[in-house]
């Protein structure tokens, strides 16, 4: 068949389990006084549509901040308003100004999935696409079922149109970052990434590897030449792009302070509610929350954060290449979730879109990432009543990755990239023969737990004296399985260079 | 190493479970009802009960399937088996029913392995997805039209098609007795399949209880075997015996019977099935504006009920001859007779069957009282497993089933499933379209100008009936214009596509040397 046709029919694949999702409830729905991420995405609608700019980040009595106030860049507040604008044109009532709060109803409903539907096929679905087209060394077919496994990732799908946010904003301009700098657009590429950033400052779990990346290749071209020009240019590019995004903002330094406020809220503590990282599993344990003051709380993940990413960013520094590039987008955006201060459980979906990108190459441990990350996101839609769709979703992404890629038979040391690994490794410990067979099972023990404790957390109540008991279980396992994730992959981009570098010198 | 093929056709079924939460049909409370009447009255209330104006109108089998469905239902919600909860429904009810279709839809799955079976692949190519086998099944079990009645819609044509799929994938390997007692069993769940029995018939006559023909053709009078016949006659009829017999007992018969063929209806449902009688209608329309126009007929004679508007009435037509129950029965026998002829004197073994088999279909379904618009998969599906192995049978195949499954649009008319069935539709017709192409790459196109035009034109068609249309003003003086377009257009495709079948049929040369069977 030919190949358009099919990539037509994955793309349609994608947007008609993303719809059928979205038929699904939202969070908050139905849940007055504050009802959810829906209520909220709304509520920046008629804030941004009704005051004028400089009161947008401010508390005022026509924008009470603890009722949803703004705590995304600017760049989210535009899109708003031009959603507003649109909801404007079909029904006033939406956006009303305080009479519009907790407006629930089907077309109100249907006008916001369809926002969400729209962003998503202007942004994160060209990108996908291009990316997989871009793809070097596989064959077409496998470029289109790559297309369909990243699509139908059940994370994104579940949070953006059953939870409802629009992640596939930042995630798509993320995407064409990687895109551009891969293809060595590096100014488009930084463009692009520097509107993620604007759109949602959690983005800047990637910015280390996009910075390291760039900065290596500025090294390598010669920091005397043509790498300082390629410096300036990059440097002009992301300050050009901020001051645009921010132009309204930069006007008052109270302005841009307040703004820095809502987005970055350090006086909030290390975690709330239940992430699968590592402060929140080491609370079970020893309550470092409320043992340890603020700003100790602030140095010690901050400490823990970038030591555990240090190594492979300069790994990355002395040698880009895009490979390394994509590996340690992955560990640093994992090295962040697990240590960073102030970390939501829909994070988790920086370090999702950095494995689907290392999908094709090693198919068998991004399929488990991505089954780990869906699961670790049940308690939330558990509360959204969203378990069919996660079960189905998560069934018909593992059916289509196995059928993709075999991934059952990719489980030797060599597919999984650590043959060079265990080489070193063997020099010390003749015995160390067992590596790819450790990992079958542990990937079985860790399908079988989450299978456990999702049928439990269903079906079972949990006991009175602990009523989180499945959640802190949930987030638990999840950390864990996350924490043997950080160590592998940190292992890859470690040893591959090596290699490397061992194999230039022989030669 | 098999596993492969059979978990990408499978795949997309699981999709099926998150279009649970779709608002519902009338269908729901209708099956809701049956379950209450089968499960809280005794057998002879069943076809008696009518507190609900959605009576029990399908024949026992399905009655005693209800029965052992509400004995599963118990344990969903007690509340949905009263008689008098009309309209009742909630949360456990809705999935009760919902996973009920699911689960039979097991019995479809097998229907279609067995149906992929009988394929011969031509050997086009070593890819999984360009096989015949793995065409089929998608076509099957992704068949836009199945998944929006049976899913969406609701109804349980899933594991009825898995039946009649099963009694001809028996018939092609030869195995007539189990066939027949499928269909036969089949009859008895939905009589509308009464509109394929002649191609049954016919066959199992001619080719079955004739065990073997002269060399150029026809027919062997004295290879008549009586043993055959019997067996065949005692099967059809202990069946009919299990379902019948306790209403023959109570001397319900004829209440059965008219439950079953109700001809009080109309000649057109609300929304007109895209058959022959929507074009008569829309003629004796156009003919009666015209003559309006020009003063040839008087305003006053001209009857106020309009055809389409929602409820199902009688109605006269202005200028042509109305039409009576009798009339298209025997259109509908004319129709079919060509077929049934061509089946008799050119036999071409389960082939020739199953063509003639769709054509009675597609006969009935163009000439039939009160055809629902739902009737096109009875001719879709068995057409599918000719698709695959002819270019010509592809071709037809392509402009049938487009067309008949965008005639289903109206069945869906909220706006949460717009883009829903647009998004379905589209991954159906460029599937079917783009994998029959390239199976059949090595012949001439499978479209003409003529017909690729055709195709095109549904899209605009459905920007214009489902997009621009409701912001013109129109829409308050004609509101039943885009259900009128919509039928009219698509019964010019199926009409087409019926006749060309029929043309094929007529002129095929028969098959010159069958072997004893």
């Amino acid at each position: 068949m030919e190949k358009w046709y099919l990539m037509t029919i994955v793309v349609l694949i994608g947007l008609t389990v993303r719809w059928t999702v979205s038929l699904n409830s939202y969070s908050g729905a139905g849940k007055p006084p504050m009802f959810g991420d829906y209520e909220a995405q709304r509520h920046w609608q008629e804030i941004t549509f009704n005051l004028p700019v400089k009161q947008w980040y401010f508390n005022s009595s026509d924008n009470n901040l603890q009722y949803w106030g703004l705590d995304y860049p600017p760049l989210t507040a535009y899109h708003s308003l031009l959603c507003a604008y649109v909801a404007k044109f079909i029904n006033p009532d939406w956006i009303a100004l305080h009479t519009s709060r907790g407006y629930e109803s089907q077309a109100h409903k249907l006008f916001m999935r369809t926002t969400v539907l729209i962003a998503d096929l202007l942004i994160y679905i060209p990108a996908v696409v291009l990316y997989c087209c871009s793809l070097k060394d596989i064959s077409t077919k496998k470029k289109i079922a790559n297309v369909l496994c990243i699509l139908l990732y059940p994370g994104l799908i579940l949070i953006d149109y059953g939870h409802f946010q629009y992640n596939s904003v930042s995630l798509g301009f993320a995407l064409w970052g990687v895109l551009g700098v891969s293809c060595d657009w590096d100014l488009l590429g930084s463009l692009a990434f520097c509107l993620a950033i604007n759109y949602k400052q959690m983005e800047l779990y990637h910015s280390l590897p996009f910075f390291c990346f760039l900065l290596g290749k500025c090294f390598k071209k010669g920091l005397k030449g043509k790498g300082f020009v390629l410096l300036v240019k990059l440097a002009c590019t992301v300050v050009a792009s901020f001051v645009l995004c921010w132009l309204p903002f930069f006007t008052e330094r109270e302005q841009t302070l307040q703004v820095l406020r809502r987005l970055f809220p350090v006086d909030r503590g290390l975690f709330e509610d239940k992430v699968a990282n590592i402060w929140c599993s080491f609370n079970v344990f020893l309550k470092i929350r409320d043992i340890l003051p603020r700003h100790i709380q602030l140095i010690m993940s901050f400490c823990f954060t970038f030591l555990s990413l240090l190594p492979a960013c300069i790994r990355l520094t002395l040698q880009p290449s895009s490979k390394g590039f994509r590996l340690t987008l992955v560990s640093c955006a994992l090295s962040f979730f697990l240590f960073s201060f102030q970390v939501h459980e829909k994070s988790i979906l920086l370090v999702s879109l950095p494995v689907c990108l290392v999908l094709s190459e090693i198919p068998f441990m991004s399929t488990w990432f991505l089954l780990v990350s869906t699961f670790s996101l049940l308690p939330l839609l558990l509360k959204d009543e969203l378990l069919m769709p996660s079960v189905v979703t998560t069934m018909a992404f593992f059916i289509a990755c196995v059928t993709s890629f075999s991934i059952f038979e990719k489980t030797s040391e060599e597919e999984l990239q650590l043959k060079s690994f265990s080489i070193s490794v063997r020099k010390y410990l003749p015995c160390f023969t067992f590596l790819s067979r450790m990992i079958q099972y542990l990937f079985l023990i860790s399908v079988i737990t989450m299978v456990l404790l999702t049928l439990m957390t269903v079906t079972l109540d949990p006991p009175q004296k602990l009523p989180d008991l499945f959640s802190v279980l949930v987030c638990f396992v999840s950390c864990l399985n996350f924490l043997f994730f950080l160590v592998y992959f940190n292992i890859i981009i470690m040893w591959d260079s090596k290699s490397g570098r061992n194999q230039k010198k022989i030669s | 190493m098999d596993v492969g093929p059979r978990l990408k056709a499978w795949k997309p079924r699981s999709n099926h479970q998150m279009v649970v939460c779709i608002h519902h049909s009338t269908d729901f409370e209708v099956h809701r009802n049956w379950l209450a009447i089968t499960h809280s009255l005794p057998i002879s209330q069943w076809y008696y009960e009518a507190t609900s104006e959605w009576t029990l109108d399908y024949p026992p089998f399905f009655a005693w399937f209800e029965y052992i469905l509400s004995h599963v239902a118990k344990y969903f919600d007690q509340e949905m088996l009263n008689v008098r909860n009309l309209n009742y429904s909630s949360s456990r009810t809705l999935l009760f029913q919902r996973f009920s279709v699911i689960f039979m839809d097991v019995l479809f799955v097998y229907a279609v392995h067995e149906c992929c079976k009988c394929i011969d692949g031509k050997k086009v190519g070593k890819e999984l997805t360009e096989k015949p086998k793995f065409i089929l099944s998608v076509l099957l079990l992704w068949n836009f039209g199945l998944l929006i009645v049976d899913h969406i819609h609701f109804q349980y044509n899933g594991f009825l098609f898995g039946l009649m799929l099963l009694s001809i994938a028996r018939l092609f390997q030869k195995r007539h007795m189990e066939g027949a007692f499928f269909f036969a069993v089949l009859l008895h769940f939905k009589h509308i399949y009464l509109y394929v029995a002649p191609a049954y018939g016919v066959y199992l006559l001619r080719s079955y209880c004739f065990t073997a023909n002269k060399p150029d053709g026809s027919i062997r009078w004295n290879s008549f075997s009586f043993v055959r016949v019997i067996s065949l006659g005692l099967v059809v009829f202990l069946v009919s015996a299990l379902s019948l017999g306790p209403f023959l007992a109570l001397n319900q018969l004829p209440q059965v019977f008219s439950r079953l063929f109700p001809f009080k209806r109309g000649l057109c449902h609300a929304y007109w099935a895209p058959n022959f009688w929507a074009l008569y209608n829309a003629l004796d329309k156009v003919l009666s504006v015209i003559g309006l126009k020009l003063k040839f007929l008087d305003p006053n004679n001209i009857p106020k009920a309009s055809m389409t508007s929602g409820l199902v009435q009688q109605f006269q037509h202005t200028v042509l001859p109305s039409v009576t129950p009798l009339t298209t029965l025997i259109c509908t026998l004319i129709a079919i007779l060509p077929s049934i002829f061509c089946l008799w004197f050119k036999p071409q073994g389960p082939r020739g069957f199953l063509r003639c088999l769709t054509l009675c279909a597609l006969s009935s379904f163009m000439f039939g009282w009160h055809v629902h618009e739902k009737a096109i998969l009875l001719a879709i599906l068995p057409m599918s497993l000719l698709s695959v192995q002819k270019a010509g049978d592809a071709s037809i195949f392509l402009i049938l089933t487009t067309t008949g499954h965008y005639s289903l649009f109206p069945l869906l008319f909220t706006a949460p499933e717009l883009p829903i069935k647009i998004l379905l539709m589209l991954l159906f017709t460029i599937y079917s379209i783009s994998s029959l192409k390239t199976l059949f790459r090595k012949e001439k196109p499978l479209f003409n100008w003529m017909e690729t035009f055709y195709l095109l034109g549904l899209g605009p068609l459905e920007v214009c009936c489902e997009f621009v249309f409701p912001f013109t003003s129109w829409k308050v003086k004609y509101p039943f214009l885009p259900l009128l377009l919509t039928s009219v257009y698509c019964a010019v495709g199926i009409t087409y596509a019926w006749f060309k079948l029929y043309v094929s049929v007529l002129i095929d040369p028969p098959v010159g040397k069958t072997k004893k069977q």
